[in-house]
């Protein structure tokens, strides 16, 4: 009998430790925290044009201080927008109706977050209420190729018209204007 | 030549039908063992809470190997902040899960095959034949579920020593900044990383255990027959894990 006490409680404290390791790893380790049972929250949408490489549980932010989380991610496949449902902390519950929200990147090549810039008015938005300005998210690629098609313009135009490579040149930098229009 | 080759894919194929065999036989007596808890509970004991020492002291020293050659990688870049992600994702998803099963078929894997290899050759499995009690359910199953259940909870203390490990060289010993070790892990580590993890140390699990009761419930009953199959567990066990990491990894990207 005393054996098979000292016994189970090994066993017991064994499995228990490797449910705290668990627990720990779930909980510590990853962004989700004890979202599930954190503090009270509330949710707001903005619906954007592009949303580039933005993530489930990237941060939503205001004047850097982070009031909420990314908190699903949906096509509207009628306006052909990206709506982004956000949890935010019922605290953080007097965001003005004409506010703003952006998307901006962390560092140079960090990931993607959500910045919210106050609005002036004296309403405030509700539970499921919906961000109407909204800026897209700044991908880097376009930037890129419109830069690389200044460049082969000026290099272009240093050279003889006869040049082969300035047809071309011309070409992409006419795409990169449109895009930027 | 050829006739050799066929003789031995063949021969294994054989072995791959009846491991997967006593696979089944091993499920269908799993309910009825569950009833006769305190046997799965006495080999949760002997296979995982006596592995504790030796997973926790490699995790430590995995970690901290971890720790030190990620920030002289990371350094290069001038990310080292980025340490406690790389770490993080590493443990985690992959040395936490392979180490552990590794370690396991060596420590508990070897002891299993061996205790079921001689009860076999001391006749024990007999005589508990003759009076009627079914050694499958009675020793197989229970060291089986034991490895089964001890498997995922030892791969996570081996990644929550790890991660200590590696904040221990990098934090205290290499000056990485505490808070942007946790936070840049808190943001580079998701949920699935982690489930990818508990699903990889469950497969390996089962793959150790079976493998393990396998070649110690129909070793050849002398003490040569005894020491092959501890031989065959380990080595059978490695590959074995290496491979299944290798599919699980690719499935879940």
């Amino acid at each position: 009998m005393r054996k098979s006490r000292t016994l189970n409680l090994g066993t017991g404290s064994f499995v228990l430790l490797g449910f705290a390791a668990l627990f720990f790893l779930t909980t510590q380790t990853t962004s989700r925290g004890l979202s599930w049972f954190g503090p009270p929250h509330y949710e707001l949408i903005a619906k954007f044009d592009n949303i580039g490489d933005l993530k489930i549980g990237a941060p939503v932010s205001m004047s850097g201080v982070e009031i909420g989380r990314v908190d699903k991610i949906d096509f509207d496949s009628n306006e052909y927008k990206a709506v982004v449902s956000l949890r935010l902390n019922a605290r953080y519950d007097k965001i003005p109706t004409d506010s703003d929200a952006s998307i901006y990147t962390q560092g140079l090549l960090g990931g993607k977050f959500i910045g919210l810039t106050a609005g002036g008015a004296d309403t405030y938005l509700q539970d499921k209420g919906q961000i109407d300005f909204t800026q897209s998210a700044f991908v880097l690629e376009n930037l890129i190729g419109q830069v690389l098609a200044n460049f082969t313009k000026s290099k272009a135009d240093e050279q003889t018209p006869t040049d082969a490579k300035a047809p071309a040149a011309t070409d992409t930098k006419a795409k990169a204007t449109e895009k930027t229009k | 030549m050829f006739k050799e080759l066929w003789e031995s894919f063949t021969d294994a194929l054989e072995a791959l039908g009846s491991v997967v065999h006593f696979l089944f036989r091993l499920l269908v007596n799993t309910p009825r063992a569950l009833l006769r808890f305190s046997l799965i509970s006495q080999q949760i004991f002997n296979s995982g809470a006596f592995s504790l020492v030796i997973i926790m002291l490699s995790g430590l020293f995995v970690g901290m190997v971890l720790g030190i050659q990620g920030f002289e990688l990371l350094q290069r870049f001038g990310s080292e902040e980025a340490l406690g992600s790389a770490a993080a994702i590493g443990l985690v998803k992959e040395l936490g899960p392979v180490v552990t099963a590794l370690l396991f078929a060596g420590r508990a894997g070897t002891a299993l095959a061996s205790e079921l290899g001689l009860m076999r050759a001391t006749d024990q499995i007999s005589a508990m034949e003759m009076m009627a009690v079914d050694p499958i359910l009675r020793v197989v199953v229970p060291r089986f579920l034991g490895g089964v259940i001890s498997m995922p909870l030892l791969a996570a203390i081996f990644s929550v020593i790890g991660i200590f490990g590696a904040q221990l060289v990098g934090v205290q010993f290499m000056g990485v900044d505490s808070g942007s070790f946790w936070s840049q892990m808190r943001a580079a580590v998701g949920l699935s990383d982690i489930t990818e993890g508990i699903v990889k140390s469950m497969v390996f699990g089962v793959a150790c255990s079976l493998i393990a009761v396998y070649q110690g419930y129909y070793a050849t009953p002398t003490a040569e027959g005894v020491g092959r199959a501890t031989t065959r567990t380990v080595v059978t066990s490695a590959v074995v894990i290496l491979f299944l990491d290798y599919l699980i990894t690719a499935a879940f990207l």
